[in-house]
This record gives C-alpha cells, structure tokens and sequence, in this order.
C-alpha cells in the first residue's frame, strides 16, 4: 500500500475510536509537555545565566596586568626583581602597560575593544559637605551590559560628557532623597600626575637638579578638582569584581577619566622601572573580545607579548557542565511520562487488535500483506505520537510560560525584574515532537506484529 | 512480476485447460488431542468461465475448499494449480498477491468494513494494488453500477439492507477484476428474493466477463439453477 493511502486509512482509523484515541493521544501529550517543560526550565535558566554572564563583560573579556617582579606588592614584600626568567633562562625586561600596548591589543584578530582600568581615590564636595569614595571610569560598552537598567535618571549623554552616575548606596550619603540628585553638580577633588615637561626643565633654576631631571624625567602629583553633572542613580553591586563594574561608587565616562590623567597607584612603580620615564602607564587594560570562544588564543597571544593576563573562561567551562548534568537529569525524568504514556499506546492497539480481528481478516482477504497490516497499525502509532507531540510541545510551551509568568509575579514583589526562565528553542521542539513519534513506533512494534501474524480464516470467522 | 505473483494477465490454463487445478489437496487442524480432517484427498479442475457450486451440509468441508483454492488457507497435504503456480509453495507475501490480483471473494456476512461509506470499501482493494489514483473513481464508479448501487456510494454499510450490502461486497470482489471469484454462502444471510438477485447478478457478471466463478452453497435447488457443473463434499471428500 502506498503511503498515502497508509495514511489516509491510520487517520480515519482513529477517527473512528476518537474517543479512546484522543485519550491516548493526550496521554503522549502529557508526557511530551512535561519533558518539554522540565528541558525548557533548563534551556531557560542556563540561558538566563548566560545571559547575564555575558552581559557581566566577565567571560568575554581578557584582564592584562604589566608583568611584576616577585617580592613587589606581596604580602611581607621582598627584594625586587626587574624581571622573571624565560623558559629559554633569558630574563626578560618587564614591559609596561601602556597607550603602545594598548594599541597593539587592539590590532588582535576578535578583539572589540580595550580599555584601561581607570579607579582613582577622591573627595566629592557636594552641598557645603565632603565625602570620600572611589572613582570608576566606565567603557561605553557598560551600556550594554544591563547593569544600569532601572536606574534613575539617565546614562552619560556621551563618552566625553563631564557627568557622574552615583552609586545608590553613596548618593545616599549625599542626601536622604538620592533621586533630587540627578542634574545637581558636584566636584571631584583628585590627585592629577603630571609630566615634567622640557620647558619646565629649562625653567628649573638649579643646574643639578635640572641635570637630573633631563636625566631621569619628572611626574609630580597635584590636586585637581572637577565639576560633574550628576546624570544618574545606579544600584549597581560596587563589588562586582574584577573587569565587571565594581570597585567605584561614583561613576565617569572613561574617556573623561583619562581626560583627568588620574595618578594611578602604578605610577611610581613604572615610573622607576622605566628609568624615569614619564610616558604614562596603565594599572590593568581590559580586552573585550566577539565571544567567549576567542578569549583563550586572544589570552595566549597577550602572553607571548610580555604581559599577565587573567580570564574567567574556565568557569564559563564548569558552569556549561553543570547545565548539561542539569538538562540530563531534567529529561530523564520528564522522559518517565512519555514511557507510562508509550504504555498507553501500546495497550489502544492491542484493544484496537481484538476489536478488529474480523476487518483485518477482511484486509488480507482482499490481499493486504502482513506488511500492509503491520504498516496501518504502525501508522496509527505513528499518528498518535505525532499528534500528541504536536500537542505536548504547545503544552509545554503553556506551562513554561506560566512558570515565568508566576515567577515574574513573585520577583516583581520583591522589588526585582522580571525574567525568562523558560525557552522551548526550535531544537527541543522538533525533538520532542521526533521523540513522540519514535517511542509510539517503538511501543507499536508490538501490536503491529501480532496484528500482521493474524490467520485471516480465524479473523473472519471472529465475531 | 515478483516471485509467487499470480495474475489474470498471466494465468495460462495447464494443458488440460483447467485453470485452477487442486491435485490430493487436503487440510488438516489439530484440536486437542484429535485431529480434524477438514479436507481429505480432494482432487478437482476447474476451467475458465466456469460456474462451478460447491455443495455439501454444514461441515463437508466445502468452505474449508474455498479458503484453500482462494489462497486464505494453506493445505497440509497437496498442490492447488493457478496458472502453472502451486499455491502451496507460496510464501504468504506471494498469497496475499495472489488473492489481491487474481481473487474475489464475497462471504456470507458481506463483510464490509462499517466504518467505510461503500464507495471507499469499494475502493480498498484499488489501494491495496497500488492502483492510481486518477483511475480509481472510475472503476469504482463501474463497479458500483455493475451491481446498480451507484446512488447508494456514500452510504455506510448499516444504512444498508442485507442485499445491497452483498451486492456492495460483490462489486468490491469484482473492483480489481479478478480471474476468479470465490463466494462463500453468498445468500446465506439474504431471503430468497434477494438471495435469488444475487446470484442473477453473479451470473449476469460471470457470462459479461467471462470470470470463473466457485460458490460455496449447502442449497441444492440455487445450485442447480445457477451453476454449470456441481461439486459434492461430504466429510471432506469428494463423493458422487
């Protein structure tokens, strides 16, 4: 029988015990909702996690630090070295991190972006009142990372405006009304390092020390103080950790926080290092890089350049296997009520067997093969799984729905945002729905057998 | 054609000219512990065109005969001759060819399926021989017509009476023009008038088409009236 007619012949076979049929079939899509369900919980949550790692510039993202003696820095310190050996026993000059290296980071094939790390010490003056905290300056990508969503007020106007976002808790400390704040100014009182420059050298009076100072270069350190717009209220965490937006309570667009040249605590140490040159270093550059797939080789090519670097990658490792261990477990266990559901299948056609012993005599009479027979009851198993796969996927789909609708509910009550837990993706669908079908083919098997095996005499002569 | 199929565009009459030839058949079942002789060293030709009556009392064996010369029943002992093919050494698969190709077969209990209007039971054994579909509605249609039910097509068999179901059941047997057309007790169920249309309607059918037809009937008088030669079976032999 040609596969139409198969078809034509299963369907309007089920149609006739809708009944009994539908049943079954909403067995299957029972069973197939709650595998689609639990896997899509899965799906969403590791989404989720994603998501917001990613948007986190954590695991996409390479921190460089200038290569440092041992003994500098460490706890109880030590002698300095000016270099680590190299596997080849050749020591190496430690390179600075710089505007040099900066630009070099970004010729890297996948890198978007690189930015320094720009956190400096400083006294706002707000309201006749002074209050100390710590400066962040902020990438335009921050924008994107989510972190200020649901802030007050807005984000910098532009990458130069000469305008602060607060951090909650601090604008609090300004004032009991933190919102009043926004487009209020308040100054910055901050270290400034400045270069000596040759024409202050010539001006320099003192021969010896202008003779070490033509030798050796100069920095100084001066206080400066800086009007900012106060654009916005933020509850971002200020310990966020490293690369993420932490570490400040009052936040600048990055480019007028280079603007200030900030003294920044490496500035000594590089200083003397470099034999008193004053170009000015970086404490830490941040590389962005297109996805977390491209932070190991951007990593190892930072390496061989002469730098430390520092990545969250191998977590992103441990958090996928997490998930997957996850998943597993989530459609093992949604996979048990598509197995009692198979049983159901199985149990319609062995009915539906009995009940048609005299029409299937009638088939082979008028010359249906055993495959023919066995084709039909397998189609019917067939549709049945398909149908309730069908069904089972939109069920599911119900059910995810309303689990992030009653999760949104709740957050929203607790005073936070609202999330996607569940995603049914295309793949889960159609692999739910390709599932169905072969554990009814699997659970038709037999049936269809002892349908096929039926001497056409004895059938017809069943009553 | 694969191996085992029998069709009446092949079926070539021995050189006797029988077409269908049963030689020492006989069907045996266990039952217990005794065994049941159904059939016994039955031996019989059967030429083409003929309108041969199977006549014996209930339990003579005659439709376990039937089922045996229709291909629905595999003797134990014997060889049944159809066009130079031995159904015996058919494989089930070469069986269900044979009665999907060469057969027709209408039964006592019409057996339409209930859940098909006529036209669509009409046109399962068109399925079953993959014929296509552009062809179907019209040998559908002329078998329906043949037997003067072509008003009735989209009714379902209970909206039936006996008789026209049987002559539903006829066009069905008659819908893949088949060589031979076997028919168990066709009146068996119908009263004498509409027992008596039958089997003018198989008549007419066999002597326009020139099929053979075997009928099963414990009935002498319909026997004599209809058939050109009569076949008797007692206990599972032939007699007479």
């Amino acid at each position: 029988m040609k596969g139409r007619d198969l078809t034509e012949l299963a369907v309007r076979n089920l149609r006739e015990a809708v009944l009994r049929n539908s049943l079954t079939t909403l067995g299957v899509a029972v069973g197939v909702a709650s595998l689609v369900a639990m896997l899509s919980l899965g799906v969403g949550l590791q989404a989720l996690a994603s998501q917001r790692l990613n948007k986190s510039g954590l695991f996409d993202a390479v921190f460089v630090t200038a290569r440092r003696g041992r003994g500098m820095g460490g706890p109880g310190g030590g002698p300095e070295r000016a270099s680590a050996p190299n596997p080849a026993g050749k020591r190496e000059v430690a390179k600075p991190l710089d505007e040099g290296s900066r630009q070099e980071f970004a010729k890297l094939a996948d890198v978007t972006e690189v930015y320094p790390q720009i956190r400096f010490f400083t006294d706002v003056k707000y309201g006749g009142a002074s209050f100390s905290t710590n400066v962040l300056g902020l990438p335009e990508s921050s924008r994107a990372t989510g972190s200020f969503d649901g802030m007050t007020g807005k984000y910098f106007s532009s990458p130069t405006a000469e305008e602060a976002i607060l951090q909650a808790e601090f604008a609090k400390e300004l004032t009991a009304e933190p919102a009043t704040l926004v487009g209020k100014e308040l100054v910055l009182r901050y270290a400034q390092r400045n270069e000596t420059s040759a024409a202050d050298i010539a001006k320099e009076k003192d021969i010896d020390k202008q003779m070490d100072e033509m030798m050796s270069g100069a920095i100084s350190i001066v206080t400066r103080e800086k009007k900012l717009r106060i654009a916005g209220i933020t509850d971002a965490d200020p310990s966020a950790g490293v690369g993420g937006f932490g570490g400040g309570r009052v936040f600048v667009p990055l480019r007028t926080a280079e603007a200030l040249h900030v003294a920044q605590p490496n500035d000594v140490q590089d200083f003397v290092r470099a034999g008193g040159s004053n170009k000015p270093t970086y404490m830490a550059l941040t590389v962005r890089v297109k996805s977390p797939k491209d932070v190991t080789r951007v990593e190892e090519a930072i390496k061989k350049m002469g730098y430390s670097t520092f990545s969250l990658l191998d977590a992103t490792r441990s958090l996928r296997l997490v998930f997957t261990v996850f998943d597993l477990f989530l459609g093992l266990f949604g996979s048990l009520a598509l197995t009692v559901a198979s049983l159901g299948i199985i149990n319609t056609l062995v009915m539906a067997i009995l009940e048609r012993r005299r029409e299937i005599g009638v088939l082979k009479a008028l010359g249906a093969t055993d495959r023919d027979v066995r084709s039909l009851f397998f189609a019917e198993a067939g549709a049945m799984g398909l149908f309730g796969g069908i069904f089972g996927v939109a069920l599911g789909w119900l059910i995810g729905q309303t689990l992030t609708w009653g999760t949104t509910i709740y957050l929203k009550r607790q005073d936070l945002p609202g999330v996607k837990i569940s995603h049914v993706p295309w793949w889960l669908a159609g692999g739910a729905i390709a599932f169905a079908v072969v554990v009814s083919l699997v659970a038709g098997l037999y049936p269809a057998a002892r349908a096929a095996k039926l001497n056409p005499v004895e059938a017809l002569r069943y009553e | 054609m694969a191996s085992g199929a029998i069709s009446n565009a092949v079926i070539e009459p021995p050189r006797n000219g029988a077409l269908l030839r049963a030689l020492n058949v006989a069907r045996s079942y266990r039952l217990g512990e005794a065994l049941i002789h159904a059939v016994h060293d039955v031996s019989l030709d059967i030429r083409g065109g003929e309108f041969v009556a199977l006549l014996g009392s209930s339990g003579s064996g005659k439709s376990t005969l039937l089922n045996l010369l229709a291909g629905l029943d595999t003797p134990t002992a014997g060889a049944i001759h159809v066009g130079g093919k031995n159904l015996a050494e058919l494989d089930p698969e070469g069986l269900a060819r044979y009665r999907r190709d060469t057969v027709g077969m209408v039964f006592q209990s019409f057996n339409l399926l209930p859940r098909m209007t006529l036209e669509e039971n009409v046109e399962l054994p068109l399925r079953l021989a993959e014929v296509d579909r552009s062809e179907r509605q019209a040998r559908v249609g002329e078998a329906l017509e043949r037997v003067r039910l072509g008003a009735r097509k989209q009714h379902r068999p209970s909206e039936l009476s006996g008789g026209e179901q049987q002559r539903g059941a006829l066009a069905r047997a008659l819908v893949n023009r088949p060589a031979i057309l076997f028919a168990d007790e066709p009146t068996g169920n119908l009263d004498s008038v509409n027992g008596e249309q039958i089997l003018l309607l198989l008549q007419e059918i066999q002597n326009s088409m020139g099929m053979t037809v075997v009928m099963v009937t414990h009935e002498r008088p319909l026997a004599e009236r209809f058939a050109s030669r009569i076949v008797m079976l007692s206990d599972g032999r032939l007699v007479g």
